[in-house]
Order: structure tokens, then sequence, then C-alpha cells
């Protein structure tokens, strides 16, 4: 099982450089899908399936968006320059992170044995208490609801950005000005695949 | 023809009562069984965008429009809110105030199912919503080309 776990690890590395380095988009997208594949069934074997349904479901979300947004454009193949010096000192400052970090990670406790005590209280009384048998709701809607309502504000202040960003109709009248200005080309500039997927 | 082939129109008639009934099972056992509000909702609004890309988008915005996704939105926000606030007539911010009976019930933990189903609505109808503006944003450039067509 162990040798699973680890398979799968490195399967995770492998399929995150992958997806940085490959040139289609569309190619790119499909191995950070499986990279997210791969991290549910990591967190089934680590005893966390709340997480991993979660895990699954925003991943197919995620791939068809994005598919969706990347396949209707037509340029799905960038450039690459390579850039020396940017490489060369994200190298350093990685090498810098593991020194530090492996000397960090000494003083910290076994994987499994918390320095702080609270978790074992809410197993132990979180039935009686909450009256939820799956704790991981027990914890996270009713002694930790406050953090809930802040990440559901933050779910519904991102909704409304993204609402007021992306909205078809503007409360100004389109002018000759505004296209320029947000550089949208003429109709004859377009790939014709474009306009045909759009009627 | 709107949406996609004729098979694939089949298959989703066939799963889509499915999808949707195991995103509300999801839901309602979130205190029983794995899952909760946000994984049931998300399985819902996979439900709806499956239905978009099905039978195109004038079958799904029938179903539920954009309007109505922002609405259900901010109803499933202001529901889980006030659930915190009642928590007040009983003590403190959200205590929860509901009478817990035996566990492994469905009605076993209080409050906890009536967030669970506020979650489940706010994020269903507002990934949808992300959605559709996803789609309205890709209309936009020839939505602007037909307007200078017509001047």
């Amino acid at each position: 099982m162990l040798i699973l776990f680890y398979a799968l690890l490195i399967f995770c590395i492998v399929g995150s450089i992958i997806a940085i380095e490959i040139r289609n988009i569309l190619a790119s997208v499909i191995a950070a899908g499986a990279v997210g594949m791969a991290l549910s069934i990591l967190f089934l074997f680590l005893g966390a399936p709340d997480i991993a349904i979660t895990q699954v479901v925003v991943e197919i979300i995620v791939l068809i968006v994005l598919i969706r947004s990347t396949v209707s454009l037509d340029n799905t193949s960038p450039t690459k320059h390579r850039d020396t010096f940017a490489i060369l000192s994200s190298l350093i400052f990685f090498g810098l992170f593991l020194v530090f970090a492996f000397m960090a990670f000494q003083g910290l406790p076994k994987f499994g044995e918390p320095l702080m005590k609270v978790a074992s209280n809410y197993l132990r009384d979180s039935v009686t208490q909450t009256g939820a048998s799956n704790v991981v709701m027990g914890i996270i809607l009713d002694y930790r609801a406050y953090d809930t309502l802040g990440e559901a504000t933050v779910i519904f202040t991102a909704i409304l950005g993204s609402f007021v960003v992306l909205r078809a109709k503007g409360k100004k009248r389109k002018e000759e000005s505004d296209r320029v200005k947000v550089g949208i080309p003429d109709k004859e500039d377009l790939p014709k695949t474009l306009i045909e997927v759009e009627e | 023809m709107e949406g996609m082939t004729f098979i694939v129109k089949t298959i989703t008639k066939l799963l889509i009562g499915a999808i949707f009934l195991f995103a509300i099972y999801i839901t309602f056992y979130g205190h029983l069984t794995p899952g909760g509000g946000f994984a049931g909702g998300i399985m819902l609004a996979c439900g709806f965008i499956l239905l978009t890309l099905a039978f195109g988008k004038k079958m799904s915005l029938g179903k539920l429009s954009d309007f109505w996704a922002s609405l259900i939105d901010n109803l499933g926000a202001i529901t889980f809110w006030s659930i915190g606030m009642l928590g007040y007539l009983s003590g403190y911010f959200f205590m929860n105030f509901i009478e817990k009976s035996n566990p492994f019930g469905l009605f076993s933990s209080g409050t906890i199912l009536i967030s669970n189903i506020a979650i489940c609505l706010k994020v269903g109808s507002s990934i949808f919503a992300v959605f559709l503006a996803l789609t309205i944003f890709g209309r936009f450039i020839s939505d602007l080309i037909a307007s200078e067509d017509e001047d």
C-alpha cells in the first residue's frame, strides 16, 4: 500500500511538471486534471473521504470550464521564450527553501501526533455534543461554523465580482474608443472558427 | 440542431435524474456520511452544466436562468447567515439551537442539516452562474460585432 501511495505521489509531481512544460494548452489542462484525480485517491489513502469527494467534483468542474474556455479560442499553443536569469534565481531560492525547510521540520512533532490536543476532544465529544456522526461536519458547521461563514462570504464576493466583470451588457453605451481601448479586433482580423462557433 | 449529438442527449436524459438525486443525498446525509453541502452543491451545478452542454443554452436557461441563479445564491447566503444570527435566541452566535435527538438519524443534529441545505443551494447556483457568465463572456465579442454591423 505504501508503494502505491508513493507511486501516486510521484505521478502527481510528474503530471504537474508536464502541465507546466507542455506547449499545447489543451494537453496541459488534461494533465492538470489527471493530477487532481490522483490527488483525490491520495486523500482516500490518508483517510479523508470528505476531501476526496470534494476534490473529485471540483476537479471535474474546473476541467469542464477550462476546456470550454480554451478549446473555443484558436490560439492554444503560445510561443515560449526562456529566461535564464529567472530560472537560475528561482532554482537558488528553491534550494534555500529546501535547506531551511529541512532544518525547520526537524522540530515538528511526528505525523499524527499534534501538539494541540483539541482534536482529541472533538473526536471524543463530537457525537454527544453536536449529534452529527460525521465528525468533520460536526466541526465545520458547529464548532467552527464562523469559519464556514467566512468561506461562504469569500465565495459570494468572488461570484459577485465575476458577474460584474464578465457581464455582457455594460451600463455605459459602447463607443468606438472603447473597442480600441479594450483591444477587440475587427471582424476581418478574428479567426473564422471563433465566429462560426459563437453563431 | 442545438447542443450535442443524439447519443449524448439520450445518455443525459437517462443520467440527469440520478445525478440530481445523488447530489441531494450527499447534501441531506452530510452529517451522517462523508460529503456535505459543498460537494452536493457542486454536483447540482455539474448536472446543470451537463444539461447546458448536451441540450444547448436555451433549454438549460429555461430551467434555471442567470437571474434565478444569482437570486438563489443570495437566498442561500442570507439563510446561512440568519441561522448564525438565530443562535442568539438561546445563547451565542452559531449556537445549535434546535433540539438534538439520538445520533445516526436524519434530524439528529439540529442546525447542521439546515446549514448544509443552505450551502448546497448557494454553492450550486453560484458555480452554475459562473459557468453562465463565462459563456456570456464568449458571446461578448460577436455581440459587439453584431451591434456594430447594425450601426
